[in-house]
């Protein structure tokens, strides 16, 4: 089915043009960058915008860098960029790990972690990550550039604290330390091209400290620190695996939708959850799994 | 408005006024008469629309085509303008397609994987055509025979 939706396509070169015309032309503008959900949401009449702004002619929003002990990931960098990269591997393994269960390698090729997180659907597997990770959005706006903490950024479903005429430029995390583990669990119907039922990110620090996050079990991404209070400064043994199990449902609010049942997803909430947790200390322990191994 | 875009489509260079609600796959196909990549989903999910973009697997479904404006794009046709790769021929031994909706995007996709590791694993060769869907094979003939290309360390070109 061709796309009935009219719009003007327009590739600005610069980001200051490209935030001039989205604060010109209002809320009637759209940013693209891969395409992948917004090319659907044109077909299916879910976005209806009279402009559309490409921002890959944009030099300077590609590429992954660590700058200190700071690592910035691009508005332009796709999913298979994160998979290849060997910065990515060595510094921060999960978002392979992620980035390895988003759909498809066609997908992969086109999609960006940064649109992910503008779409911002409940179920977007960048969301836990980042969160675990402390990252910050970086954002260029018409009154100049703004950094939002990933712990305000999604504000509900598909809503983010983006601004009108605005646009990711980045995001950024600080490098966690060299001795770290953490894991990414996804629940999807099938491997390659499902959204996730329900997802969960866990990163173990030293000194036992913890991050945990959950994805499509609640209106946004959130983090559980309720699960993290209880961890923090404890040695891991079974019976705390067992009483942070518990507090799952307290840090989680699924529903019912067209992916999984709310039963299910409860059910399978605090398995995720363990089986994380176990890979995210056994790989800090450095006897883990190898990141991208299959954890459910 | 019209927007002009130029192509390099298996080799050749073509130019083609476009709309920007047209997408990179309905110009292949409508406009430059290129039918191997097939309308299927529309929506990412099947990869039967699959083309290489400079080199990558993408779903030309999910492209507009202005987007593309300036890019290299390779289909079916153009991989085997001078007949099968050894890729295709190993399909071909292996009857690995019966109704061949699915070949052209899996062929892609399993010739962008071997480009980048000719020597595959049987995981890395199911993740990478994990997004092409096939409803009649079970895909087992398709695994094995990119297998067999890549047990030869051969990539997915002609010769």
């Amino acid at each position: 089915m061709p796309i009935a939706h009219e719009f003007e396509y327009v590739k600005p070169e610069t980001i200051e043009e490209a935030v001039g015309i989205l604060d010109k032309h209002g809320s009637s503008a759209h940013v693209l960058a891969g395409g992948t959900d917004i090319v659907p949401g044109l077909r299916d009449g879910l976005i209806t915008p009279g402009l559309v702004v490409d921002i890959k002619g944009i030099a300077g929003l590609a590429g992954i860098e660590c700058e200190g002990d700071v690592l910035r990931v691009g508005a332009l960098a796709t999913f298979t960029d994160l998979v290849e990269s060997e910065l990515i591997r060595k510094s921060a393994p999960l978002l392979y790990e992620m980035a390895m269960t988003v759909a498809s390698v066609g997908v992969r090729n086109r999609a960006t972690i940064v649109g992910n997180i503008c779409s911002a659907v409940p179920s977007c597997d960048s969301g836990p990550v980042l969160l675990v990770l402390d990252a910050s959005v970086h954002v260029m706006g018409p009154s100049g550039k703004r950094v939002v903490p990933i712990t305000e950024w999604f504000t509900g479903p598909k809503a983010t604290a983006l601004g009108s005429a605005a646009i990711v430029t980045s995001v950024s995390l600080p490098v966690p330390p060299k001795a770290h583990g953490a894991a990414y669990v996804k629940l999807g119907r099938y491997r390659g091209e499902d959204l996730a039922q329900a997802s969960v990110a866990v990163l173990a620090l030293p000194d036992n400290e913890y991050r945990v996050a959950f994805g499509a079990v609640a209106p946004t991404t959130v983090r559980a620190p309720g699960i993290e209070e209880l961890l923090r400064g404890k040695v891991m043994d079974e019976a705390l695996i067992g009483d942070a199990k518990r507090l799952v449902a307290n840090e989680t609010a699924p529903i019912a939708d067209i992916r999984a049942s709310r039963e299910y997803r409860e059910h399978m909430l605090p398995i995720m959850f363990e089986r994380g947790l176990r890979a995210a200390v056994a790989r800090l322990a450095g006897d883990g799994p190898a990141y991208g191994a299959r954890l459910i | 408005m019209k927007n002009t875009i130029t192509l390099n489509v298996n080799g050749e260079g073509r130019s083609v006024d476009v709309d920007p609600n047209e997408t990179l796959l309905e110009v292949l196909r409508e406009r430059l008469g290129i039918k191997s990549p097939k309308i299927g989903c529309e929506r990412g999910d099947c990869g039967s629309c699959t083309v290489l973009l400079d080199g990558r697997s993408v779903r030309s479904c999910l492209i507009l085509a202005v987007e593309a404006d300036g890019s290299d794009i390779v289909t079916i046709e153009g991989l085997s303008k001078d007949g099968p790769t050894e890729l295709q021929q190993a399909f071909i031994e292996n009857n690995s397609f019966q109704c061949g909706f699915c070949a052209p995007g899996v062929v892609l996709a399993a010739t962008e994987l071997l480009a980048r590791n000719p020597s595959p694993t049987e995981d890395e060769v199911k993740e990478a055509i994990s997004g092409n869907l096939c409803r009649c094979t079970g895909y087992d003939p398709i695994v094995k025979a990119v297998l067999e290309v890549g047990g030869k360390g051969g990539g997915g070109q002609n010769g």
